[in-house]
């Protein structure tokens, strides 16, 4: 799970992080009154998305007096941004994070990440801030220090120090540098953060070291124990379709096209995406259906690919294994009387591939009730060609 | 024969007392699993499928001289029971549960350092020993005797390759799942090293997905190591967009890292064969399996 800027600020402030003064805005009003309550020289305003590049996509401003705060809140609230990780469809501006401008005297970049090869919580930090750190690792990898991080001992304090050293930050600060560092690594700990970044870290004209932008990720797998993240969470920055899909506890992931599919597992859901790519289909999404596969959840599966009218044609892709075919050929014929007038049919063509356990009782179940747009395939391969066909020719 | 598990292997299920554990005890120990005892604290003289539950793994492995664990305990309390398995001194823990959260993984992974045992999973089917044993959810019926060893990080992909194999007349020694987390026990060399020093298993299947480094890795690994036994690859993900989460939580593309074109060109470059679809696997290692001249040792289904 993702979370705005401006809350990942008061999350790691609550950790003893030094972050610069502001507040969030939902209106341009809102923005002039955050600016005067701060009253700082120089406003930074800046669009809160859940994207990276918002620098350059033109999202942050600085205003020098109040009239340019609400020129620049007027001009980015609603705007939509288009950075190199939002896609061209862009994301709209709903938010703004309304600071303090800092006298910056050298940027840096700190991030705390999950090392898979070592299975350790590694600190990254370079003296390149301010740039991304894949290009910094592509272009000067010599540039990029690491420490890895004993989870029984947790970040010892001369591996700060360490740290601090070789990024290069002035005597003065070092001790302020090693007491952040601490601080954030207790934030990822403590909230299973699966990415804590702070890019560009600053140092300022008067050596105070402040995170002047922050990005935290957290653990879907460990959001159970923190309901206060939870409630962090902006559905507006979600896909609608992932969002509906999520609350059915399926696993899906609009991919943009018109052949949609369903598939049990996510390996092999991954895989029937790339099959219906190699045939030349445009992929709709990536679902993974689970294991407990009942008419009603197909049946919302079916709604959700169908929705806006984006699927032209579904490809089923089911390999019963704990999962079985005659459930799944069920789902389908229960699907189809929650979605259609008649009860027996379905708006776009479903290719259905089934193999496995039980396939011949599920297969049955097909032949026996027959669904129109239902087309069963002897084998994935022809399947997948099959849908492909059928969508690029309606 | 087959590597980790056999017919002779004693096996305890933690959490034996749960729904899914006690319909796949009653699976694994129709396949012929030594199921010798489960676990589920406060159930201890009870009786699942005719197995004896004990209240903790120490009084399981007492009793019964197991040394196999799988574990269907829920995600929050699974962690802890892996390192109840570990204390044990289980030579093998074979954990199914998802969603386990990773700092909890990271914790276990440290526990692990130093102690023998071996951990497949978490977020994983398992392990079957082609008519000797199972551990997990791997249906019994995808897969034939035979000299081919399977590793995955996917389940469902493993059994849709074990039935492409069956089909094709391909046996298997064991198929291993070994998860689609980002921090779990073995990884892809360590199951290969054992499938190199495994004389029944002549050449293996290997099936990865987006996200980490772990594949080129092995195709490193397998060319310094493993140069006598043919290796057939798939990679699922092609399509997938980076910083999305395809399903399993490991299967992601962060940092332009982890894609499906790095990992299919490291693979090649060592000549490992990467089927182009998921529909090919099967044809891929038969090519690979007569490429090697050991088509007709390998033809045994």
């Amino acid at each position: 799970m993702n979370i705005h800027e401006y809350q990942s600020k008061a999350v790691l402030k609550g950790y003893g992080v030094n972050v610069p003064e502001g507040g969030v805005a939902f209106t341009v009003d809102e923005a002039v009154k955050q600016a005067q309550a701060l009253g700082a020289d120089v406003t930074v305003i800046k669009a809160q998305i859940h994207a990276g590049g918002r620098g350059k996509a033109g999202g942050v401003k600085l205003a020098r007096n109040l009239d340019e705060v609400r020129q620049y809140a007027e001009e980015l609230l609603g705007k939509v941004l288009v950075t190199h990780q939002t896609g061209p469809e862009g994301k709209k501006v709903g938010r703004l994070l309304i600071e303090a401008g800092s006298n910056i005297q050298k940027e840096y970049y700190l991030s705390f990440a999950v090392d898979r090869k070592t299975a350790r919580t590694v600190m990254m930090g370079s003296e390149e801030g301010g740039m991304e750190i894949e290009k910094v690792a592509a272009e000067m990898p010599d540039k990029i220090f690491k420490e890895y991080i004993d989870p029984a001992i947790g970040l010892a304090p001369f591996q700060a120090t360490r740290m601090a050293y070789k990024m290069n930050f002035p005597k003065e600060t070092i001790g302020k540098v090693t007491k952040l560092m601490m601080n954030l690594y207790r934030a990822f700990l403590m909230k299973d953060c699966s990415l804590a970044e702070i890019n560009p870290l600053v140092v300022t004209r008067e050596m105070d070291v402040i995170a002047l932008d922050a990005k935290l990720n957290f653990d879907d797998s460990g959001l159970f124990r923190h309901p206060d993240i939870v409630s962090l969470r902006d559905e507006s920055e979600e896909d609608p379709k992932e969002l509906r899909a999520g609350a059915s506890g399926l696993s899906y992931v609009n991919l943009g096209g018109n052949v949609a599919c369903m598939v049990n597992g996510a390996g092999l859901a991954m895989a029937t995406v790339d099959i219906l790519k190699h045939y030349g289909g445009e992929p709709a999404n990536f679902l993974d259906v689970g294991g407990d596969s009942t008419p009603e959840k197909i049946a919302e599966a079916f709604q959700i690919m169908l929705d806006g009218g984006q699927a032209k044609g579904i490809f089923v892709n089911i390999f019963g294994g704990i999962n079985k075919c005659d459930v799944i050929a069920e789902g389908i014929v229960g699907a189809a009387k929650i979605i259609s007038q008649d009860g027996k049919s379905l708006p776009v063509p479903v290719v259905v591939r089934l193999e496995g356990t039980n396939v011949e009782r599920g297969r049955q179940i097909l032949k026996d009730t027959p669904i129109a747009n239902v087309i069963p395939a002897e084998t994935m391969e022809g399947g997948a060609e099959e849908i492909v066909r059928l969508v690029n020719q309606a | 024969m087959g590597i980790l598990v056999n017919k002779d292997t004693k096996v305890i299920v933690q959490g034996i007392t749960g729904k899914a554990a006690t319909f796949h005890t009653k699976q694994m120990l129709a396949y012929g699993t030594k199921i010798v005892g489960g676990v589920t604290p406060g159930k201890a003289g009870m009786e699942v499928e005719g197995v004896p539950v004990f209240n903790t793994v120490e009084d399981a492995v007492k009793a019964t001289g197991a040394t196999a664990s799988v574990i269907y305990v829920p995600a929050r309390f699974a962690s802890d029971s892996i390192m109840e398995g570990v204390d044990a001194g289980l030579e093998l823990v074979v954990c199914i549960t998802e969603h386990i959260p990773v700092q909890d993984m990271i914790k276990v992974r440290r526990y692990m350092e130093g102690k023998k045992t071996r951990l497949i999973g978490p977020n994983c089917p398992g392990i079957m020993t082609t008519d000797e044993c199972k551990l997990g959810i791997i249906p019994g019926n995808v897969q034939k005797k035979g000299h081919v060893g399977l590793v995955s990080r996917s389940g469902t992909l493993t059994y849709e390759a074990a039935f492409q194999l069956m089909n094709a007349g391909i046996g298997i020694t064991t198929s291993i799942g070994i998860g689609g987390d980002p921090v779990k026990g073995m990884d892809f060399i360590d199951v290969l090293e054992l499938f190199k020093n495994d004389p029944e298993t002549k050449s293996v299947l290997m099936i990865g997905e987006i996200g980490g480094t772990a594949e080129e890795d092995a195709a490193a690994w397998i060319k310094e190591n493993m140069p006598d036994k043919p290796v057939t690859a798939f990679i699922a993900g092609r399509q997938a967009p980076p910083g999305k989460r395809m399903g399993h939580a490991g299967a992601i593309i962060s940092g332009g890292k982890g894609t499906a074109a790095d990992k299919i060109k490291a693979l090649n470059a060592v000549g490992i064969e990467v089927a182009d679809t998921v529909a090919h696997i099967g044809e891929t290692v038969v090519e690979t399996l007569k490429r090697a001249g050991i088509y007709d040792i390998c033809h045994t289904c």
